[in-house]
């Protein structure tokens, strides 16, 4: 059932919600809301990630966008038992309301259960002291989805508060697992370390960061080799070698001292995919909080370089 | 089905009549439980013919009844609706009122049985209730009844309280006197009855053994809305607490009763509140709020000062938070929360009882970390029903632990929907069926439990504490939870 909102406020939406609900059969065992603020232009981008989201995780997802109408007003969309198991309520906000869309968001969260807020695209400086980020207990934002994404993860590492988390981090889920499961397979003292990505890849400036602060020694980064998302990654011991070599961002070359080169599944995630792992995890994340901080560690370092060098 | 009987209502022209009176007397009506020999009696300073009230009744039942408008219903109704124009200080609008009574009484065949639902400002029940003696309205003939409805609050401290009820004593037999406190239909509490004495799976854990501590909420997304004469001076304590979460509080923690008669009942609901005491430091467990401008579900909205008919200096709080505890074996330390307010995010009632946590949880701590407690929670409204709270494991995580709610929903388990509030007190005061309405004793030990508080904030020299409006209440009460160790649920 789908219910359309001109010019209305949080009674009406909750009325239509449960309206929706009563027949439609009405969802029982939602376990979160899931606030997702995005761009009018990503709109339909959003909504796809939404629908696909609320299959995966029975959830309210509140789809918040800012519209183009120059009265101050709010307009929503209400949809239950359409095609997730969940509802799913877009709301446009008008004018002035836009400055105040948290007063709009609240009312219409489930009672008691954890908020997540999610950014899909552009993402505010500091998300856990935007207005709507700070109902969340859990804020997502994606760097790789800013039109800069190695000025965004810097932004987000600059203004890290515990319960932020970047899909840059998830994406990297399973390269580190791969490399942590190499190290514990091939125990070695490694001196040299480093990380070779794609020229705006985030991930890989993250990766590097994660290295540097685990094994506690500096890590290059090669932006110049040919390949997308993050290329390869090769731990050295001056005598043994791990490397893992992914240029085409599916499959890697995986080889280890004394063993032949294998072959390693290692795709590049789509967000849904990305978005349904960050959401199995409802706390904070102290690892991520980790990597965050020594990858601003490693900018500083790197600005005063720079610096010193201008001197 | 209701008795012959007549039905005066006094206020015939505001909002209650409108909206919830005239369409559940309708309702009542077309569902066949009133008489042949019904008759509706309009009191109002309006200078109408009885036409055309009628319309005015059959407009509000067209747009607030619950069941549809039909036309053999309504003119059964028609034939027994009167008009008796008058202020309430006007006698001859009372012997006016008398006769017309009494041509109902041969009419249509009411009986002399005659009901007063006084639909006016709780400033006004005095000289209503001294009317109705005056003209002999309240006097009974032999084999017929005369009974007076009033809707709280009920007076506005203990002695006021006492007054009221001595005045209305003297013109009303206690049997027949009603205190309706709409919020809380008998349809409400007898569900809550059922939830707690028909089942054996939550007895063993409603004590201070499994309970942690209990909120009950009432919260309100609307301001004032133009009613500054009957708020201001009232405020949220008075006009939601006293009554209303007092008696959810009694409901919830009172022993068994032996019968769910008027007596048995009631005199279990005494026994809890007898009990009950707030803290003997009541600015560290107290809390009064007032709203201040904001945006409040998508609208900008003006703070409490700013209202029309609002004192610049008014120190009426919109926002009540108190902590009572109840002195006797199965709550002994256990803190109970009373919190109300308007202007809150949204509109919800609701009591959560919190669980202790596990004395010992056999998992890393990183698994835990997004696990809280568990909890039962009855929700009163919207959505009447039953929430249980608990942890599961997410799938496909090594060993992460989360809260789910389970929930069950009177609206979605059973295609019989609840009859509207009104509609039942209106038949059980037509019917003489007292039960569930409070006594005026339960009314005297809400107030005995409120009037240190009252009194604390009336002398404190602080104003009220500001919240912006759409959130839910200043910070003075998340820190007066906080310096307990819990934390406030959002409803």
């Amino acid at each position: 059932m789908i219910i359309n909102l001109t010019d209305t406020g949080t009674a009406a939406v909750q009325q239509a919600m449960s309206t929706a609900r009563r027949n439609s059969g009405g969802p029982s065992g939602l376990v979160f809301t899931l606030v997702v603020v995005a761009e009018l232009a990503e709109y339909d981008r959003a909504l796809a990630a939404c629908l696909e989201a609320g299959r995966e995780h029975p959830s309210r997802i509140l789809l918040v966008t800012n519209g183009r109408a120059r009265t101050d007003r709010l307009d929503a969309t209400v949809r239950a038992g359409e095609d997730a198991p969940g509802e799913i309520v877009s709301l446009k906000f008008h004018g002035a309301l836009q400055q105040h869309r948290d007063s709009v968001v609240l009312p219409l969260l489930l009672p008691d259960l954890p908020v997540i807020v999610w950014w899909p695209g552009r993402s505010p400086k500091a998300p856990g002291q935007d207005p709507v980020g700070r109902l969340g207990t859990r804020r997502i934002t994606d760097a790789m989805g800013d039109p800069d994404p190695l000025g965004a993860l810097e932004v987000r590492a600059r203004n890290y508060c515990d319960g932020d988390t970047d899909l840059t981090w998830t994406r990297l889920t399973r390269w580190r697992g791969l490399l942590a499961a190499a190290l514990d397979a091939y125990p070695m003292d490694v001196t040299r370390a480093s990380v070779s990505a794609a020229p705006d890849n985030a991930a890989g400036t993250l990766l590097a960061a994660w290295l540097s602060d685990r094994l506690d020694i500096p890590v290059t980064l090669d932006r110049q080799q040919p390949g997308i998302g993050i290329t390869g990654v090769s731990l050295s011991s001056g005598e043994d070698t791990i490397t893992v070599v992914r240029t085409d961002g599916n499959l890697a070359k995986f080889s280890a001292p004394g063993l032949p080169q294998r072959l390693v599944a290692l795709p590049r995630r789509d967000l849904n995919t990305l978005l349904a792992e960050e959401l199995r995890r409802l706390s904070d994340d102290p690892v991520y909080a980790e990597a965050m901080s020594a990858l601003v560690r490693r900018l500083d370092r790197a600005a005063e370089r720079t610096q010193g060098r201008r001197a | 089905m209701a008795g012959p009987s007549a039905l005066v209502l006094f206020g015939v022209t505001g909002d209650l009549a409108r909206k919830k009176l005239l369409p559940a007397v309708y309702d009542l009506a077309n569902r066949g439980l009133l008489p042949p020999g019904f008759g509706l009696v309009g009191f109002a300073r309006r200078d109408w013919a009885a036409e055309h009230f009628a319309e005015l009744v059959a407009e509000s039942v067209k747009e607030h009844a619950r069941t549809e408008f039909r036309d053999d219903v309504w003119k059964q109704l028609l034939e027994g609706i009167r008009f008796v124009p008058g202020d309430l200080d006007d006698n001859e609008a009372f012997e006016r009122l008398k006769t017309t009574l009494t041509d109902l009484d041969e009419s249509q065949g009411t009986g002399g049985n005659h009901a007063f639902y006084l639909s006016v400002p709780p400033g006004a029940f005095d000289i209503a209730v001294a009317q109705l003696r005056r003209h002999g309205l309240a006097n009974r003939p032999k084999g017929s009844w005369r009974r007076v409805v009033i809707e709280k609050p009920f007076g506005h401290d203990l002695a006021s309280a006492r007054q009221l009820e001595k005045k209305l004593g003297r013109a009303f037999e206690p049997s027949s006197i009603f205190r309706i406190d709409h919020y809380l239909g008998k349809e409400t509490v007898q569900n809550l009855l059922a939830f707690r004495f028909a089942n054996t799976m939550f007895e063993p854990i409603w004590n201070r053994t499994y309970i942690d501590h209990v909120q009950i909420t009432m919260a309100e997304d609307i301001g004032i809305e133009g009613r500054a004469g009957y708020y201001d001076g009232i405020g949220a304590t008075r006009d939601v607490i006293q009554n209303h979460l007092v008696q959810l509080l009694a409901l919830t923690a009172m022993e068994e009763p032996t019968s769910f008669g008027a007596d048995n009942l009631s005199s279990e609901k005494r026994k809890v509140l007898a009990a009950a005491r707030t803290p003997s430091d009541l600015d560290a467990h107290t809390v009064r709020g007032q709203y201040g401008a904001g945006w409040a579900g998508g609208r900008e909205v003006p703070g409490y000062l700013e209202e029309q008919g609002i004192p610049a200096d008014s120190r009426t709080d919109t926002f009540g938070a108190i902590r009572v505890d109840i002195d006797n074996r199965r709550w002994a330390g256990v803190p109970f929360y009373l919190r109300t307010g308007k202007r809150l995010p949204r509109r919800v009632t609701e009591v959560a009882l919190n669980l202790r946590k596990a004395p010992h949880l056999p998992f890393n701590g990183t698994d835990v970390r997004s696990l809280g407690s568990n909890a039962v929670v009855l929700r009163i409204q919207p959505d009447e029903g039953i929430t249980l709270r608990f942890g599961a494991k997410v799938p496909a995580t090594p060993m992460e632990l989360r809260d789910v709610n389970m929930d069950f929903g009177y609206d979605s388990s059973f295609a019989e929907s609840s009859p509207e509030a009104y509609e039942r007190l209106l038949l059980d005061v037509l019917l003489g069926s007292e039960p569930l309405f409070p006594q005026p004793e339960e009314v005297e030990l809400s107030w005995e439990l409120l009037d240190p508080v009252l009194q604390r904030w009336a002398n404190r020299e602080a104003a009220p504490d500001h919240y912006v409006s759409g959130t839910w209440g200043p910070q003075s009460a998340v820190d007066m939870l906080a310096r307990d160790g819990f934390s406030w649920r959002r409803p």
